[in-house]
């Protein structure tokens, strides 16, 4: 079921193309990466989508509907760029945040008191937000993205400036979050995080989609045919018998066994490359290698660049 | 709740309940009396010090005729002495040495050699002292040369002080004892502290957008409201901040008032003029005679004859148009930069006709009919501190009309260019925003 998406949406900021024409659908439940190079337009078009700048045409809809000015109350939003006020107690600022999204003054403080006695922080209510160290006051930040219980959260780079500790906090809620019936649309360059957490994706360069899909089929599209093989024999016949066609990229010897990786050309077939280790070699397992993410995203941004 | 309410309620009560804001708006008005009771009691009470004046009166004129005064006596010696003291002043007991030449009744000199800076009160009383004599001695010998009988009487008779009561006819047609004096301080006062309103309220402004843009909030902030809300609930909040300030300062000053009233009962008061007046009886017999005269009671009513409600109400519209134009462009500016280096650049051109009005409060108060003054008050720009600056003095109703006509105008004008910057500087980060950048924000589409 799709909860949100933007259709056609283009932006121009004086001469600078910031999105030409860029789709996405995001599934209700789903965790949806949005990838790209610095300055490729991810900020902008979530910025869109938080309804701070307009598109200058095409359009973001929630729930099926066009999105308006009251839907801010359902959307959570951790900007790239994020801060506190410096000289405001935690807890009053937390609530005036949360009443800003639309929430009454004791429903913020319920459910704030709930998420600060979750993160045990409950202590810092009354501190100020300079007493903080950054990776607290991230906290105190997510919080206050998530106490209106939003269908949709946005984090633009969620785990920039998030030390491992509080990064690995922040992922686990994360999937919390979607598992209690929340969408999650993020930004990121950590590419591990989209394989742990993304189901889809949407790669953005230059202002344009470039792949757009749930993540293992995109990972399957960009596979490359590289196999790992653990056999026994010698590595010398193994060589002579895969020939010029297969491209040897790596290979350990141990005592055990020998492991190779190898990745075969156009035309060939998993069979072919079975059938020429056969005679030379005694196969012990026999393993495709899927592109990681990072792989993926360096591979389609370089081939979009050559375009 | 209304966002721009809850902004507002936020902002409002983050800077009413700072302690700055507290001890500021109580300080005042108690620094304000305490000057101005300094100022009353330095001028009652004159300088008790006690000095005696050696004399060497070379004209024998004066012998037993220069009295003790107040705390200052006269002390003759004879010429040796003189030329003894005028050498070593400085270790002798007497504060002063008066040296009257035997010329004096054709020169008109005398010399007073002090090791101090003589007080003016000191040196013109002894002058007074010195004038009077030779003036009733010549007149003595007038009066001997031309045996008129009683010429002496009648030319004391022929003396005239005429004192000025300056009315003013108001726009229905009564007549008001007024002062040009209480005008001018009022206007004087008006105009400052519209400038000062002004300004201190619209940095105010600036300086919390450039938090919030400093901090990074302003993103999560702007995720929720329109950033329309958000200004408006900003400069309306501080703006209530101000008229709290100006509502607790008149109600003190108003009870300060009172008081100063029930103080000075038409007794007391009189008593308090006359004392006034006996430490310038000397000057003139005219004076003492206005000592009778209730001075304070007087000072009073002309107060009050102001027109008070008029003022009030100039006071509010051009305090809050005039605020509203200029915090909104300072919050503007606030968005368009990063830092506090080019605040100040951008501040600078956005604040000179503010500057340039204060700079014109002197000329428009001491000329509240001038062109400058009219100029001033009816420019936009200007005539927030220039008109408040005229209002004391009576103002006729087209013009005021017009220049809070021109006033508004401009504040919508300047409104929608900040609502622009506004807009596009808010999430602008480490860009140089020069006046051309700016230009070329304000033709962004929304």
């Amino acid at each position: 079921m799709e909860i949100f998406s933007a259709r056609n949406v283009d932006k121009t900021f004086a001469t600078t193309k910031a999105l030409s024409d860029v789709s996405i659908s995001v599934n209700e439940q789903s965790i949806f990466g949005l990838l790209g190079p610095n300055g490729a337009g991810k900020t902008t078009l979530i910025r869109i989508i938080n309804q701070i700048t307009a598109p200058d045409s095409g359009e973001v809809l929630l729930e099926g509907r066009k999105m308006k000015g009251s839907d801010v109350a359902r959307i959570g939003y951790l900007p790239e760029e994020r801060g506190l006020y410096k000289k405001m107690k935690i807890g009053e600022q937390a609530i005036y945040l949360a009443q800003l999204k639309g929430l009454s003054k004791q429903e913020a403080t319920r459910n704030l008191k709930h998420w600060f006695e979750r993160f045990e922080i409950m202590t810092w209510w009354n501190k100020k937000v300079e007493e903080l160290s950054k990776g607290m006051a991230q906290k105190v930040q997510f919080i206050t993205t998530v106490v209106h219980k939003p269908r949709l959260l946005i984090f633009d780079e969620p785990f920039s400036g998030f030390d491992p500790i509080n990064a690995n906090l922040l992922k686990r809620e994360i999937l919390n979050l979607r598992d209690e019936g929340a969408t999650i649309i993020f930004s990121t360059h950590n590419m591990e995080s989209v394989e742990e957490l993304c189901d889809h994706i949407a790669l953005i360069n230059k202002s344009k989609k470039i792949v757009d899909g749930p993540t293992d089929e995109i990972r399957e599209k960009y596979k490359q045919n590289i196999f790992e093989v653990k056999y026994k024999g010698e590595f010398e016949e193994v060589e002579k018998a895969l020939g010029q066609k297969m491209k040897i990229l790596g290979h350990a010897e141990s005592e055990k066994e020998n492991q190779l990786t190898v990745q075969y050309l156009n035309g060939d077939s998993n069979n072919k490359l079975i059938q020429q280790l056969l005679p030379v070699a005694e196969i012990i397992s026999f393993e495709e290698i899927i592109p990681s993410m990072n792989d993926v995203f360096i591979t389609a941004v370089e081939e979009s660049n050559k375009k | 709740m209304n966002k721009t309410l809850l902004i507002l309620k936020q902002e409002y009560l983050k800077r009413v309940k700072k302690k700055s804001f507290i001890v500021l708006t109580l300080l005042v008005p108690f620094l304000f009396a305490g000057m101005f009771a300094l100022i009353i009691f330095l001028s009652i009470n004159n300088d008790k010090e006690e000095r005696t004046i050696a004399v060497y009166d070379e004209s024998q004129l004066f012998l037993g005729e220069l009295e003790q005064q107040g705390y200052t006596t006269f002390h003759f010696i004879p010429e040796e002495e003189y030329n003894e003291l005028k050498s070593n002043l400085k270790e002798s007991d007497f504060y002063a040495l008066l040296y009257i030449p035997a010329n004096i009744y054709s020169a008109n000199v005398a010399q007073l050699l002090s090791v101090k800076q003589v007080p003016i009160e000191l040196s013109e009383q002894i002058e007074r002292k010195l004038s009077r004599f030779i003036e009733n001695d010549k007149r003595q010998k007038v009066v001997e040369e031309t045996r008129i009988p009683d010429l002496e009487d009648r030319l004391a008779g022929t003396k005239t002080s005429i004192k000025l009561n300056t009315l003013k006819i108001s726009e229905s047609g009564e007549t008001k004892k007024s002062s040009s004096t209480i005008a001018f301080i009022a206007s004087y006062v008006m105009g400052f502290i519209i400038y000062f309103f002004v300004f201190m309220y619209g940095s105010m402004v600036m300086r919390s957008v450039m938090e919030e843009k400093k901090n990074r909030i302003i993103e999560v902030i702007i995720s929720s409201v329109k950033p329309m809300q958000l200004m408006a609930g900003k400069i309306i909040g501080t703006a209530l901040v101000g008229l709290t300030q100006v509502g607790i300062w008149i109600v003190l000053g108003a009870v300060a008032l009172g008081v100063v009233q029930g103080l000075f009962t038409p007794e007391s008061a009189q008593q308090m003029g006359q004392s006034i007046m006996e430490s310038q009886s000397a000057m003139s017999p005219a004076a003492s005679q206005m000592a009778g005269q209730n001075q304070v009671t007087e000072v009073l009513e002309m107060i009050g004859n102001l027109n008070l409600p008029l003022i009030l109400f100039s006071f509010v519209f051009y305090f809050l148009v005039g605020y509203l134009m200029y915090s909104s462009l300072l919050g503007a500016v606030g968005a368009a930069v990063d830092s506090d280096e080019d605040a100040q650049q951008l501040v600078f051109p956005v604040t000179i006709p503010l500057i340039l009005s204060i700079m014109l409060l002197f000329p428009i108060a001491k000329n509240p009919e001038g062109p400058v003054a009219f100029w001033g008050s009816i420019i936009p720009f200007t005539s927030p501190v220039s008109m408040l600056a005229r209002v004391p003095y009576g103002i006729p109703t087209w013009e005021l009309l017009l220049s809070m006509f021109l006033l508004v105008l401009a504040t919508v004008g300047a409104i929608w260019v900040a609502a622009k910057i506004y807009r596009t500087g808010i999430l602008m980060y480490g860009k140089k925003v020069n006046l051309k950048e700016l230009i070329k924000w304000l033709r962004y589409k929304s």
